[in-house]
């Protein structure tokens, strides 16, 4: 992974003191809480309901054990002894006293780490595919321009005040696992007939309250110009989106409002100055940044091995469930990727305590090289674990529930903090994700279900993408009331869609009758194999409001 | 217009140090006031461009074309206001300014010049600075020098830090 030079860490220390500086300002009354707001949100720190929140940047989801062992440290020292890992990748502090984030950020600062743009009105935690070079579908490892849009857009001098959040989420995969049509700006690489090196530029695309897919700008960017490209998009935004109203401020509401083409025209008129530019990419500069992405030094794994682990799959039915539901293939035979499940009913959906954490770290170490991936559905990855090896891995899993079986299955909700904890939120989502994993928690209907997104937000900033969920929860407030509207249909991936909502919102207590009731509409009507997302494309909503509503 | 309404900044960073601010600022549109040399709207500049005693100021929502760059590029100064320290088109501004139209005077900020915002408006281009009246210097002159290193090319370094470690790299 990517490894800080002289830099690099000077520029988090000078950060950090630079933060302590503003801190000290304001708690002696110089720097007012209006102004000192942007300021600490770009350095990741919210007030929130009962407590300051901090967010961790942990960019495109990767993570050492070193530095996940300091995550835990500081969740001990100056937290409530537990995280929160969010579907940006990032992890959240609950309860830390707004005084002692510079010290959090001093620490982080030694492991490489910081909080910087993980809010606010700026460029954002690039994310990406959790599986980064480690897929056997992926055309170029997205890391090594990750780490260089990471680079570009750090304390970036002319983008620190757009008229919005700004997020960037890259994709090197056939399939899309990083929700690149929901982001301000997805890219996609890909190579073209002659095998060179394309991105693909999406726009204006989000979820919140005005979710939309994003446009296509550019097909096919020679990737020698994805930062001067990317800064022509981004100072188009910073020009021309709406600052007048901060719910039609972000760039798909421009993009929109122009149109595509015209939104093109801006851009390329605006790149043509900035092409081949001081910052434009070299093949030299390209490569240095791969050089942090080697391969690890993995050992040969026998056929032998291989047909053995093959075997206990074939005879241990909690094994092969594991396996089937939490394993992933590996772009090298005999080695594979495992999904830690984070969902399970005694802890809020992405929670990790400091000693799981410390476990964690200690179980990358000993199972996958001392790295580990956050993923976008709140769950962590080893990358890279031999066959010979995973039975053992799962055994030590089971011991700290993270074992769940239930990767990609209905239990495996995506779910924001909402109102137990965030001061935006509308409603509680927490409640609601561990009434419905109570209540379906039967593994062999899981199963029968196949893959379902469900995902909750409380509140229609949409950070639980209910949108892109294939069934959608949604915490709404009406008159002092909490009440959930649902929705079906929705998509992250390639074929990428939003829910449509069923209809009038619903009691709390009635969320998981209603699921139920969706579910079996489904189960009904799907015709073998079908997907959920499938069977709903096919039949429509119809017959699920019927259902629901009867 | 009676004079009284001009606006005189009591803190002036000029190239990193505190200055004496020789010029007065209107935000008056319809009307020349009689001080010199004082910044005026763009409009009221442009209609009076000879007076080399007036510079214009540009808002925020500025279009900063071909034609407007030209003219601006004999003006003694060009100031662009922050009427809000949220709102980041000026930087915008002062890049395209300085890096596009090669403009070569001083480019000052003013309106909400809040001194967290001092570090960015330097590497933008700005090289005078009129600070909002309840800003402290010291504040303002630590918060310009907070970092010493930075991965984008501005105005002030013109090499991406990628670009950088490859040279040293090379040189090694």
């Amino acid at each position: 992974m990517y490894r800080y030079d002289t830099y690099d860490q000077t520029l988090v220390d000078e950060r950090v003191d630079q933060f302590r500086d503003q801190m000290a300002r304001h708690l002696a009354g110089r720097l007012p809480e209006e102004e000192f707001r942007p300021l600490r949100l770009q350095n990741g720190l919210y007030i929130q309901k009962h407590a300051p929140m901090l967010r961790i940047a942990i960019p495109y989801g990767m993570l050492s054990s070193t530095q996940l062992r300091t995550l835990g440290d500081i969740t001990r020292r100056y937290d409530r002894g537990y995280g929160h890992f969010t579907t940006r990748q990032n992890l959240q502090l609950n309860w830390p006293a707004l005084e002692d984030v510079p010290e959090i950020l001093a620490d982080l600062a030694k492991v490489q780490m910081h909080a910087i743009q993980t809010s606010g009105n700026c460029i954002r935690n690039t994310t990406s595919d959790q599986f980064a070079g480690i897929a056997g579908d992926e055309v170029e490892d997205p890391r090594p321009w990750c780490e260089l849009i990471r680079q570009w857009s750090t304390l970036h001098p002319e983008f620190a005040f757009l008229p919005r959040k700004f997020k960037i989420a890259v994709s090197g995969a056939a399939e899309d696992r990083a929700a690149i049509q929901v982001h301000d700006i997805g890219l996609r690489l890909w190579h073209d007939s002659d095998g060179s090196l394309k991105v693909k530029v999406l726009a204006g695309g989000g979820l919140g309250r005005t979710p939309m897919i994003g446009d296509v700008v550019r097909e096919d960017l020679p990737w020698q110009h994805l930062l001067t490209y990317l800064e022509a998009c981004v100072r188009v935004y910073n020009q021309f989106g709406r600052r007048d109203n901060k719910f039609k401020a972000r760039i798909k509401i421009l993009v929109k409002a122009l149109g595509i083409e015209e939104f093109r025209r801006r851009v390329d008129a605006e790149w043509a100055h900035l092409k081949d530019g001081p910052q434009t990419l070299t093949q030299a500069a390209v490569d240095s940044a791969r050089a942090h992405f080697i391969e690890p030094e993995r050992r040969a794994v026998s056929g032998q091995a291989i047909a053995a682990f093959e075997a206990l799959r074939g005879e241990n039915r909690a094994f092969a469930r594991f396996v089937t539901n939490n394993v992933c293939d590996h772009k090298v035979a005999g080695y594979k990727a495992v999904t830690l499940s984070l969902k399970r009913r005694e802890h809020a959906p992405g929670d990790v305590t400091a000693d799981q954490m410390d476990a964690v770290a200690d179980l990358a170490e000993r199972y996958s090289f001392g790295e580990l991936r956050v993923t976008h559905e709140q769950n962590l990855v080893l990358s890279d674990v031999p066959v010979d090896q995973l039975e053992a891995l799962w055994q030590e899993l089971e011991a700290l529930g993270m074992a769940n079986p239930t990767v990609g299955t209905l239990n495996d909700i995506i779910c924001c903090p909402g109102g137990d904890y965030c001061g935006l939120a509308n409603a509680v989502s927490i409640p609601i994700a561990q009434a419905l994993q109570e209540r379906f928690e039967d593994l062999d209907f899981l199963y029968d279900l196949g893959p379902l997104d469900l995902n909750i937000s409380g509140c229609m900033n949409a950070c639980g993408h209910h949108h892109v969920g294939h069934i959608g929860i949604l915490g709404v407030d009406k008159k002092g009331e909490e009440y959930y509207q649902i929705s079906i249909g929705g998509n992250a991936t390639d074929d990428a869609s939003l829910g449509k909502i069923l209809g009038p919102s619903f009691y709390r207590e009635d969320v998981p009758e209603v699921v139920d009731k969706v579910l079996k509409v489904y189960v009904e009507q799907r015709h073998d194999d079908e997907r959920f997302l499938d069977t709903y494309r096919r039949i429509g909503l119809k017959p699920f409001k019927e259902r629901v509503y009867a | 217009m009676p004079d009284t309404q001009l606006e005189h900044t009591q803190t002036l960073i000029k190239l990193g140090q505190p200055e004496q601010d020789e010029w007065a600022l209107s935000r008056v549109e319809e009307a020349l006031p009689k001080r010199r040399p004082v910044i005026v709207p763009l409009a009221l500049w442009q209609a009076n461009a000879e007076d080399p005693q007036l510079a214009p100021w540009l808002a925020s929502d500025t279009l900063l074309d071909d034609e407007l760059a030209k003219t601006l590029a004999k003006a003694p100064l060009v100031a662009i206001d922050f009427p809000a320290f949220t709102d980041g088109r000026g930087y915008s501004l002062a890049r395209l300014l300085r890096e596009r139209y090669g403009y070569q005077a001083e480019v000052r900020a003013i309106g909400d010049v809040l001194v967290d915002q001092l570090y960015y408006m330097s590497r933008c281009g700005f090289d005078a600075l009129a600070l909002r009246d309840d800003q402290h210097l010291d504040d303002a002159l630590r918060a310009l020098g907070a970092f010493s290193v930075s991965y984008q090319p501005g105005v002030d370094v013109q090499e991406a830090l990628f670009e950088r470690r490859l040279r040293e790299a090379n040189s090694a």
